[in-house]
């Protein structure tokens, strides 16, 4: 098994997330996390994978500020963070453009500005010709490349996303991967991507760390060598097979 | 959403099967066979009630129109008390709305102010509003003031509960949207919770104002003098034993009801209908 030590490698002045020690106990006594050590820095893109109910979810909701942790030091080294839930989240009642302005207009950014910013993202997320188009009217592959869209508006520096593919057919879901990976390439974000997918958090990842069950923890980490941007034919590489192979065996040892 | 039945009960009655107008285009000739039915039994009825002499209580169809409206005394009667009854519908349920939707608004704030304040929805949900009639006229007197009481207190509980079940509807990840996007509670109601709600408002409001129709005759049949609307006309003409006067009084009750429902049904379609399906 291959385990690595990034912060010997990656300079502190670019990591932009870092867990150490976090823990997460509910008021219920559950205890969610124990003792997560895991750090995202400028130019990488970590995939957290671990089954259902391991606590990948909770670990992202802490890095968002939606929970606070209850013991350990989380540190957010950025302003601008851009989320990408599970679900595509969209406002009904608003179309594409409106849906994909709502984060900067509530964060009070001048309207000429974001509708100019608005028509650039939609283009980048593949969604000209479907501005004026109601959510309903839209497919869950559209729905989401909105809502990542929306998060992408606020040129976020650190991106998290909470297993968004995971409700989309395998087709959709290899397309967007794709389109992920090319606009991480371009706008070096730094992302964490929670998923429980092996292959897709070895294909879209720099780094891969495999989650244990309740409590959740990181039991290994990978680090994944193929260059960016990839060919979506690595897929079929043996490099990148023997590579998901490690990783589902580590996945399967932490959970018996 | 903690609600308890009174909302269910509520909305199960208002989610039915919607009334379209299109039922009287291409297959509506079904509902016109019915009513030509209808209007068959009701002669064969009125023959029976005039060979007993009774035929003031059961006109024949052709008499209703006629006497009862084509004929300048019953018709400006009629108008005069439609018009009355109308204006009392649209004041108290526009006051319904407002206060069933501040009253919402207020116990989508916290957790406590919905456990202070829903039992008083409910209570005012139970009290049998004729039971109050007398205390009302007491109070505000027999114009249109206490008419509109009736009708108000009639019409307040469906908003409150659908606009309070509405404001509670948002999703948790649209509000944690919200919340790490820096948006305060006002804007949060006025950008998520409100249009969110808006569906649930227009169903809340389609039953109101067919219970504004209900209060506004119930109230006018006891108060009588000041403002009479058709309700009030309903009984003049029941004791006088206007047969035609009355069945027309009644259809033109029974129409008001039907149009202010099919015009709220309309209104919510036109405000939503592009996002949300009613059915």
């Amino acid at each position: 098994m291959t385990t690595t030590d990034l912060s010997s490698e990656v300079s502190r002045a670019t990591v932009l997330l870092d867990f150490a020690g976090t823990e997460m106990t509910f008021p219920n006594g559950t205890v969610a996390l124990r003792d997560v050590d895991l750090t995202v820095s400028r130019g990488e893109f970590v995939s957290v994978v671990g089954p259902s109910g391991c606590g990948k979810s909770t670990l992202l909701r802490i890095a968002s500020g939606l929970e606070h942790a209850s013991s350990g030091r989380t540190v957010v080294r950025t302003e601008h963070v851009g989320y990408v839930f599970q679900d595509a989240t969209l406002l009904p009642w608003r179309t594409v453009a409106k849906n994909v302005e709502l984060i900067a207009e509530l964060k009070g950014m001048p309207t000429a500005l974001r509708a100019e910013k608005s028509a650039k993202v939609i283009d980048l997320v593949g969604l000209s010709g479907f501005e004026d188009n109601l959510p309903r009217q839209l497919s869950g592959g559209m729905k989401m490349r909105t809502s990542v869209a929306r998060s992408l508006l606020m040129d976020p520096e650190l991106f998290l996303f909470d297993e968004p593919f995971g409700a989309l057919d395998e087709i959709t879901r290899e397309r967007l991967n794709d389109e992920l990976l090319r606009l991480f390439v371009e706008h070096s974000f730094a992302g964490l991507f929670i998923t429980h997918s092996v292959s897709e958090a070895v294909y879209l990842s720099t780094k891969v760390a495999v989650m244990s069950g309740r409590p959740g923890t990181i039991v290994a980490q990978f680090d994944v060598p193929f260059p960016m941007p990839r060919d979506p034919d690595i897929r079929f590489t043996p490099e990148f097979g023997e590579l998901t192979g490690k990783v589902s065996h580590a996945l399967r040892k932490a959970h018996g | 959403m903690g609600l308890g039945s009174p909302l269910q009960i509520q909305s199960a009655a208002s989610r039915g099967r919607p009334f379209k107008l299109s039922y009287f285009r291409g297959s509506g000739w079904k509902a016109i066979l019915v009513l030509a039915l209808l209007i068959g039994f009701w002669y064969l009825e009125a023959s029976r009630y005039s060979h007993r002499g009774l035929g003031f209580i059961v006109p024949y169809p052709n008499q209703v129109w006629t006497i009862g409206f084509d004929n300048s005394q019953s018709f400006s009667a009629l108008t005069h008390a439609l018009w009355n009854s109308v204006q009392v519908i649209f004041v108290g349920l526009a006051i319904a709305i407002v206060i069933g939707v501040i009253w919402a608004i207020v116990m989508a704030q916290a957790k406590w102010a919905e456990q202070a304040l829903f039992p008083y929805a409910v209570v005012l949900q139970c009290i049998p509003i004729l039971a109050l009639v007398p205390l009302i006229a007491a109070i505000a007197g027999y114009g249109f003031e206490p008419r509109v009481i009736v009708t108000t207190m009639i019409a307040l509980f469906p908003m409150v509960a659908n606009t309070l079940f509405g404001l509670q509807s948002v999703e948790r990840g649209q509000r944690e949207l919200f919340k790490l996007s820096g948006a305060g509670r006002l804007t949060m109601l006025r950008k998520l919770q409100l249009p969110a709600a808006l569906p649930s408002i227009f169903v809340g409001l389609r039953t109101s104002a067919g219970l504004s129709v209900i209060g506004a005759i119930v109230g006018d049949q006891f108060f009588q003098r000041g403002t009479p609307g058709l309700g009030a006309l309903i009984e003049v003409d029941n004791s006088r034993l206007l047969g035609p006067q009355l069945w027309a009084a009644i259809l033109t009750a029974a129409a008001l009801g039907v149009v202010i429902f099919l015009l709220f049904g309309l209104l919510g379609r036109l405000a939503v209908g592009r996002w949300h399906d009613f059915s």
